[in-house]
């Protein structure tokens, strides 16, 4: 095994911004002032309550950002366990001592910080799958011993989120492990039959897994008008919303929907119904295409990438991103059931943004060591 | 590690990511298709689903009607008032803030209750009415307590108001808030808003519809909780009809005066061509302006109560034997029929015996023989008991039916009773027993004069005394004139407005001279009461219809005087009359309950009434066919606080 670069070790902070991904760090400030936009307008024309405090909450997650990009690849790939296990203990704090939000305990208090230990837990997953999958020899990723290590690492805490009760999230952190397998080499076949134990298991996660207003909003989802005025009145009113916008929508701060609080959750779940009923088609797609955008810097890190780690990071945090988006954007859509996803960099609400931009950072950070190739992660 | 190895593991690395690309591209273009659905090929749909969402049509009340008496005094008009009312939202304690407003304005207990009730079941930030009619001085505590009471407002509104109160609370009746059935009955918007109020008796009720007005309607935008965020647009209402009585106030004051003084009873008076009821007093009555704030669950329980019944308008809810007054019909029968003609005698012995049974005449001793004219003048009982056994039952009921006697006038007033002109058919549906089924002769003899089954109201009186004197013509009963005042047209005489009811001309004269000489004649049962002024004078019929029977121990003993009688058994005192003799206009009927005779009761009153409503309208004669009565005379009688 190679020595670590000593000369890369002592490069100055200020040298370290090249890790820096420019055209990623610009598309992520353009999706975040689209939030500023629909902020200020969900408050009716006003920077306060959110949109003010969204912008404060922006420059922090900027900041951390870029300090986790600027932090050598070495460092991140050594704590990826230690933040998986820091991770763990948080949800277990979370379950004993946990603050009740939105029906769910899944707020800790850290002094005046409130902390979504499940949002910290999806790039710690990556970042634990990733430095994993590093260690192992491609050709042992086909036996099933290799991937019962990984699996312990995916099931203690989807086990832990799904108990809080946290649907969502669970969904998320077993499709984002389920990509890491899948990039990392993990056999088509096994994929198939975790897929049929899957749905094998539904039936039993229904009447064991799910509390009773998980079930109502499933239901609900399925048939919306059978409860027109209670859980099924957010997904129909944001549909009106959405539908009513049109093409150009009714313009910035004409959104009848949204203004007169037909649409709830509308600054935080539900911000792509003040969008399209205010911007229409033309402002939807425009976010699409901002996150397309990011989507296309984050593959392009990925192809470039020149460890395991480094793939599996930008590509595990990809896809976590990818997520979020298409999870929240059909949920108001009305293709899934509300799950409480919020829209990403775009809703109101400060842990999902930070999570997402420290995960941003680490993928710039793990991203690194194309020239000289080689680099290593490992001390061995 | 191997190179071969990690090249092998970054080319599937890439196949695999490429791959993961094209699902999240597929995912992406799914999502793409909805929103293309959602806001291009449904967003008609969305669009109309958000309009109504957001913009909300409600209902302005419009102005209700007013009404006036024939000549433009107000009867019922809207006085603008404040009103204290609450938005319980602002309140917060509603209980307290109830507390706090007793000490500044009147709250009842059944007030406090139907706040409480009202603040449950709306939203709670709409305002609910809780004091309405407030003084000047409680208006004035209301603004120095304002900051004490957040979320009390005081506010203006429109509030129904009887100038004339008592008078004419019979007639004009009162609104009142719908009621749960009016709301099923009506499909009416209106009745939806919580401050309509709907006629609940009278002209009110009657003509309801015309009074209402059509309401406006105010495009208001809602929020998601139904609250107003700014009016988009308002189309104002039209306020309701004016509404003109017939009825002439003070006239109707005059009648009211007169028949106050007793007990209890009622008086009519009719114009015998147009059918224009000018006068319609019912005594005792109530003030109208208590509904208006809500009655007192103690004040309604003793209207209702009152033995005298204070709430019915006896003129069209009171039904009574009409005793002596009956004796123009049976006599119109009789000589319509032939079985008499003028000279035509029964004698009178004072009794007249049927089998066993023995029937009195009022005069002890008797009148001898007597014709029809005198039977009248004397109101002689034998006679009418021989004559009505010569007729029959079904031929008086005949002739008493088309005088109207036990058929609706069909008024416009709720509540009219038909009365009751029997006939043998009529007792065999009437009866369940079979024993009663059968029509007895005696029963028909005192149908004669207008006891037994026979019952009438005193609006039936007057059309009957009515349509005696305009030459037999069909005139019905109307308060409601169809030409607003000022518009003068020809006054038009019963023969062009209503049909004939097929009586000989030369008969309804004979029984007109026998009234005629029942009140200008010495013997006349009414000579003593006759008006004495040229040109006005009036032709009447006396009265005296039991509410009890006379047994043949007490007539031993000797008839006991009325006066000696607990005042609920006396006899109720009965007076029919037109006037003037030549060429007559007005009709009256005059009831006193249990006022004893009628001579000497009812016929003063009918008397005082008819001479005043000739002094004030003249006679047709004189006003060459115009009907000037309707012209609205200016500076009618004002109302304190400002009428809209």
């Amino acid at each position: 095994m190679q020595e670590m670069d000593l000369s890369r070790e002592r490069t100055s902070p200020l040298r370290r911004l090249g890790a820096i991904d420019w055209g990623l760090t610009l598309s992520v400030c353009f999706a975040a002032a689209v939030g500023f936009v629909l902020l200020y307008s969900a408050a009716g024309g006003e920077f306060f309550p959110w949109a003010a405090a969204q912008m404060g909450r922006f420059g922090v997650a900027l900041a951390v950002m870029i300090v986790t990009a600027a932090i050598p690849p070495r460092l991140w790939y050594r704590l990826a366990y230690w933040m998986w296990g820091l991770s763990v203990l948080l949800l277990l704090a979370a379950e004993f001592r946990g603050i009740e939000g939105g029906g769910a305990e899944r707020w800790i208090a850290l002094g005046p910080l409130r902390l979504q230990p499940s949002e910290v837990m999806k790039i710690a997953l990556v970042v634990a799958l990733a430095h994993y999958f590093h260690t192992v020899r491609f050709e042992n990723v086909r036996r099933i011993r290799t991937l019962l290590p990984p699996l312990f690492l995916l099931l203690v805490p989807a086990a832990l989120v799904l108990k809080q009760p946290d649907l969502g999230t669970t969904v998320i952190l077993i499709a984002v492990a389920g990509v890491i397998f899948f990039l990392a080499g993990v056999r088509w076949w096994k994929f198939a039959l975790f897929g049929a134990a899957a749905a094998a298991a539904v039936p039993l996660i229904w009447t064991y897994g799910l509390q009773a207003y998980q079930k109502q909003r499933l239901l609900t989802f399925l048939d919306p008008s059978s409860d027109p005025l209670g859980a099924g009145f957010h997904i129909t009113q944001a549909k009106i919303a959405l539908g009513s916008g049109g093409v150009f929508g009714k313009g910035f701060l004409n959104g009848t929907q949204i203004h007169l609080n037909f649409v709830p959750e509308m600054h935080t779940d539900f911000i792509l119904a003040v969008l399209a009923e205010e911007f229409g088609l033309v402002g939807a797609l425009a976010l699409m295409a901002v996150y397309g955008l990011i989507l296309y810097h984050l593959l392009a890190a990925a192809l470039r990438a020149k460890t395991q780690f480094g793939r599996l990071v930008v590509s595990g945090v990809a896809f976590t991103f990818f997520l979020y988006a298409f999870i929240n954007l059909a949920m108001v859509l009305g293709l899934l059931p509300v799950v409480g996803v919020p829209l990403p960099l775009v809703s109101y609400g400060g842990t999902s943004m930070l999570t997402l931009m420290f995960g941003f950072g680490l993928a710039m950070s793990a991203a690194q060591g194309g020239e000289s190739a080689g680099e290593q992660l490992t001390e061995e | 590690m191997p190179i071969s190895e990690n090249v092998d593991q970054s080319r599937k690395f890439t196949r695999r990511l490429v791959l993961l690309m094209g699902v999240k591209g597929l995912a992406l273009a799914g999502l793409t298709a909805r929103m293309y659905q959602l806001q291009v090929r449904d967003s008609e749909r969305y669009t109309t689903l958000a309009e109504e969402n957001r913009i909300n049509t409600r209902l302005l009340l419009p102005l209700r009607g007013r009404i006036f008496d024939r000549h433009g005094r107000p009867v019922a008009v809207d006085v603008e008032d404040y009103r204290v009312v609450m938005v319980a939202e602002k309140t917060g304690n509603v209980q307290q803030a109830l507390d706090r407003l007793a000490g500044i304005v009147e709250l009842s207990p059944e007030q406090r209750e139907r706040v409480l009730r009202e603040v449950r079941r709306r939203r709670r930030f709409l305002p609910v009415t809780i004091a309405s009619g407030l003084t000047w001085e409680e208006v004035a505590r209301m603004e120095v307590n304002a900051p004490d009471l957040p979320g009390v407002l005081t506010e203006r509104g429109y509030t129904r108001v009887y100038p004339y109160g008592e008078e004419v609370a019979h007639l004009v009746g009162y609104v009142g808030p719908v009621t749960e059935r009016e709301q099923k009955e009506d499909p009416d918007r209106l009745l939806k808003i919580p401050e309509f109020r709907i006629g609940k008796q009278g002209v009110e009720r009657t003509y309801d519809r015309r009074l209402r007005g059509r309401g406006g309607t105010q495009r208001v935008e809602i929020n998601a909780s139904g609250r107003v965020q700014r009016e988009l647009g308002r189309k104002e209402g039209t306020p309701g009809d004016a509404i003109h009585m017939t009825i002439d106030m003070a006239l109707q004051q005059k009648a009211l005066a007169l028949i106050r003084p007793h007990r209890a009873g009622s008086v009519v008076v009719m114009d015998i061509h147009t059918g224009d009821v000018l006068v319609m007093a019912s005594t005792p009555g109530y003030d109208p302006n208590l509904f208006i704030h809500g009655l007192r669950a103690k004040t309604w329980r003793a209207l209702q109560t009152n033995p005298l019944g204070p709430l019915l308008n006896k003129a069209v809810s009171g039904q009574y034997a009409p005793g002596s007054t009956f004796k123009m019909p049976v006599a119109l029968a009789g000589l319509e029929s032939g079985a008499i003609d003028t000279g035509t005698h029964f004698d009178c012995p004072g009794v007249f015996q049927l089998g066993r049974a023995k029937f009195h005449c009022w005069k002890k001793g008797g009148h001898g023989p007597v014709a029809m004219r005198d039977a009248i003048k004397q109101s002689c009982d034998v006679y009418f008991y021989e004559l009505a056994l010569r007729l029959g039952i079904d031929r008086i009921a005949e002739t008493a039916r088309r005088l109207g006697i036990g058929v609706p006038t069909g008024i416009d007033l709720p509540a009219e009773k038909q009365g009751v002109m029997p006939t043998k058919a009529w007792k065999r549906g009437y009866f369940r027993d079979k024993r009663n089924k059968a029509w007895f002769p005696g029963e028909t003899a005192i149908a004669g004069i207008g006891q037994g089954y026979v019952l009438a109201t005193p609006l039936q009186l007057a059309v009957m005394a009515a349509r005696l004197a305009n030459g037999g013509y069909a005139v019905a009963p109307r308060l409601v004139a169809d030409r607003p005042p000022g518009n003068r047209t020809a006054y038009r005489r019963a023969q062009d407005g209503f049909r004939r009811l097929g009586f000989d001309a030369a008969n309804l004269g004979r029984i007109g001279e026998a009234m005629a000489a029942v009140t200008n004649e010495t013997g006349g049962t009414a000579f003593w009461t006759r008006i004495a002024e040229t040109g006005m004078e009036m032709a009447g019929k006396t009265g005296t219809s039991q509410v009890r029977r006379i047994t043949a121990a007490e007539r031993a003993r000797g008839i006991v005087k009325n006066e000696d009688l607990p005042w609920h058994r006396r006899d109720h005192a009965l007076f029919v009359a037109h006037a003037p003799l030549d060429d007559p206009r007005f009709a009256c009927s005059v009831i006193v309950e249990h006022g004893g005779g009628g001579s000497r009761v009812a016929a003063p009153i009918a008397r005082e009434i008819l001479l005043e409503t000739q002094k004030r309208y003249g006679s047709l004669a004189e006003r060459a066919g115009l009907d000037l009565d309707f012209a609205h005379r200016a500076g009618g009688r004002g109302i304190p606080g400002g009428i809209r």
